[in-house]
């Protein structure tokens, strides 16, 4: 395997993205950003692969417009995939893995305000017999978060200790949507939302786009002292129907744990849980130890842009080993209903 | 560092109809991977990872369906890429599970592109209107269209050319079972059928249809034990914008460069000489010629003149899209990558009733877009030595 590391990292994120019919806009800011964090110019980029979704667009191709933000004359070598940007960083690490290209720059954007997300998400299920119901995001959730309760696996009180460490580290992050700590308590003194969860235990609706840059070898080294080597990268998808799998646990994001060789030595971890419980899941199903810091940026309670929130998992990541903060750290990805495919990707300083 | 050398061992289809009420989405795309599997001589179990692709969501009426065709698809406790790069997507879908095994990263993988366009409406779907984006509510056809009649003014071509193709890949068709479209056509017929988006007639278009492709992709350890399998030459991708004032549509930048870097890759200095087949993404008669010359196989303006001169028939030169091509079935997600698993079974000599006698180097193509996308892979029947 080659030598690739996570070199740059730029992202906005806000509860509505105000006057803008798709997110080329978003993304030329965010391109910028990468050109000046590597002194690189669009030309030293080899690959580019984004990830989107065209239902939350609410149109076809929603990606082909994201390319003129990158400006593509002369044409460039580039691929999308149509699931979170943590997907697009696999393909595009594949792409460097061959050796085809020494560089890459991944994005991915979502517009979640454009319509109704919860009810949106329905339609990631079966079509011919869970659509029709409209069992919708939050309330599958909320089936996940009964369904462990009742086994014992955790209660609300520690769904709202994830709440408060969340949105009290969240108050140093710039790009928060929702911040401020306040007490387990008072936290579970407000009201239900979809019981078992309150609203703070469901990641807010946002908006935003990420973006992120690999490298090879040297390419890595003349960006930045402390690149976030890649050390492990892989995901495992689960089957989607609820009642073939045991949703308090996830059997995915194990074997992805698994597939990077695991996740021993970890100092910190962003972990994509997009609702309170979900950290609890993954936290023992990625094998994280007691005193792993999860989600210093906030993590998705704090701000979960959809088809970014997994890739940002790994920019926040990336930026702990380059300050000097951590030498090895994770970054976790999770799509699809109730944590039905997860990404894990482990780097390291060297 | 260089890649792993990768193969086709499997290559298996649906048959493409406008309408597959006979099976779900999942039972579609099991049809595919199930003769694919069967003809690399190999079970769902031992396949490492799945790379599934298909055109826009709207065209089906469900969102990232990979989800729910997981465990249909034998994807769980596995990985599950889904790609969509418009049109161009089942050739792209194809690139992205050889880099699977390019990389070093997995030793058996499985590629399955579908489009169930009768689930929804197609046109409905690419017609969103969307602000401040000029809006194509003409369908494809009427995309397309105008860049038709410039080739056709740049190149002074006679105007019966894309009726010859599209007698040609049609007549092609009547050899391939699970073909579309299946009835014999001549040029006369087509000239006298109607016109839709001047100066494209009905029987120069392709059809809308449901249907399937999968691939089984492996690396050398594991092609060994195949028989005839066929060899990952090159591989490319490249895209440019929809608008652009500079833009030539007719002979866009992107597929040249792209064309360019993969007979570099392939080790082709003459494709025309070194191609024994092509399978050319042709949704209208008229993309032939055009792409003949995007693809460097002629000189700009001289694409035509292989077509006309029948050198692209069965027997000709250069054959093309002996399959019947995309003007005989056209299931969009899956389009593409039935060019590359065409190209495939040409240079293994599984062609069938469509083979190409000794072909041993094959082009697979495909694009997508306002021609903006373009993906496309040489394979061998030898073992690539660069």
């Amino acid at each position: 395997m080659r030598d690739v590391a996570v070199v740059g990292f730029a992202q906005r994120q806000m509860t509505d993205y105000d006057g803008s019919p798709q997110c080329a806009e978003l993304l030329v800011p965010l391109l910028a950003e990468c050109y000046e964090q590597t002194g690189w110019t669009k030309k030293d980029i080899g690959f580019w692969c984004s990830g989107s979704s065209d239902y939350l667009a609410g149109r076809a191709f929603s990606f082909v417009s994201a390319i003129d933000a990158i400006g593509v004359l002369p044409p460039v070598n580039e691929s999308h995939v149509e699931m979170d940007a943590a997907w697009a960083l696999y393909e595009a690490w594949l792409k460097i893995q061959t050796g085809e290209v020494d560089t890459a720059l991944v994005y991915g954007f979502g517009k979640s305000s454009a319509g109704v997300l919860r009810r949106t998400l329905a339609l990631q299920l079966d079509p011919y017999t869970m659509t029709p119901l409209w069992p919708d995001t939050v309330s599958i959730a909320a089936l996940q978060a009964r369904l462990g309760i009742d086994a014992g696996l955790w209660d609300e009180r520690a769904m709202a200790e994830v709440v408060d460490r969340s949105l009290t580290d969240a108050e140093k992050n710039e790009y928060a949507v929702r911040a401020g700590g306040s007490s387990v308590e008072d936290l579970l003194a407000r009201p239900m939302f979809a019981d078992p969860l309150r609203k703070h235990d469901c990641a807010p609706v946002t908006d935003g786009a990420a973006a992120i840059v690999l490298a090879a070898g040297d390419r890595a080294r003349e960006v930045r002292d402390r690149p976030a080597w890649i050390t492990g990268l892989g995901h495992v998808s689960d089957g989607l129907h609820l009642g073939t799998r045991d949703l308090t646990q996830s059997e995915s994001a194990e074997r992805a744990a698994a597939s990077v060789g695991g996740l021993d030595g970890v100092e910190i971890a962003e972990v994509h849980a997009p609702f309170s419980h979900q950290e609890v899941i993954l936290r023992g199903a990625l094998g994280l130890a007691d005193d792993v810091r999860i989600n210093p940026s906030g993590g998705p309670l704090a701000g979960n842009p959809m088809f970014t929130g997994g890739a940002i998992r790994i920019g926040e990541a990336a930026r702990r080993v380059w300050d000097g903060t951590a030498d090895k750290v994770a970054g976790h990805a999770t799509s699809g209903p109730a944590l039905q495919q997860n990404l894990v990707c482990v780097m390291e300083a060297k | 560092m260089a890649k792993v050398p990768a193969a086709v061992v499997g290559v298996g289809q649906t048959h493409h109809r406008a309408k597959r009420e006979d099976v779900s989405m999942a039972g579609l795309c099991r049809e595919a991977m199930d003769r694919a599997l069967e003809d690399a001589g190999m079970t769902l179990d031992e396949i490492d990872a799945i790379v599934v692709g298909k055109a826009p969501d709207l065209f089906e009426g469900v969102m990232m369906p990979e989800l729910y065709l997981a465990e249909a698809l034998g994807a769980a406790g596995k990985p599950l890429l889904r790609v969509h790069t418009a049109g161009s997507v089942g050739g792209s879908t194809a690139i992205v599970a050889s880099s699977l095994v390019q990389a070093g990263v997995h030793k058996k993988v499985l590629t399955v592109a579908f489009e169930k366009q009768s689930e929804s409406n197609a046109m409905w779907a690419l017609s969103v209107p969307v602000p401040f984006v000029m809006p194509v509510h003409a369908g494809a056809g009427g995309y397309f269209a105008p860049h038709v009649r410039s080739y056709i003014r740049r190149s002074g071509a006679p105007t019966e050319v894309g009726a010859m193709v599209a007698a040609k890949d049609r007549t092609n068709a009547l050899n391939n079972p699970y073909a579309h479209l299946r009835e014999e056509k001549t040029v006369e017929q087509v000239l006298g059928s109607t016109m839709l988006w001047d100066p494209i007639r009905y029987d120069e278009t392709c059809p809308s249809s449901d249907g399937a492709c999968a691939l089984v992709i492996v690396d050398e350890d594991v092609a060994r034990s195949s028989s005839n399998p066929a060899w990952i030459h090159g591989t490319v991708m490249r895209s440019e914008p929809t608008t652009a004032a500079e833009r030539d549509q007719v002979n866009p930048q992107a597929g040249r460069e792209a064309a360019a870097t993969l007979w570099r890759q392939a080790g082709i200095t003459n494709p025309l000489e070194e191609i024994d087949a092509a399978e050319i993404y042709v949704p209208f008669s008229w993309f032939e010629p055009m792409w003949l010359e995007n693809l460097g196989f002629t000189e700009e303006g001289a694409g035509w003149k292989l077509t006309e001169a029948g050198e692209t028939g069965m027997d000709g030169k250069l054959p093309i899209n002996c399959s019947g091509g995309v003007l005989s079935s056209n299931p969009i997600g899956a389009s593409g990558m039935l060019r590359f698993g065409e190209a495939a079974l040409q240079v293994r000599g599984a062609a069938g009733d469509h083979q190409v006698d000794g072909a041993r180097k094959a082009l697979g193509h495909a694009y997508g877009g306002g021609s903006q996308f373009f993906a496309m892979w040489v394979v061998g029947a030898d073992k690539p030595t660069n």
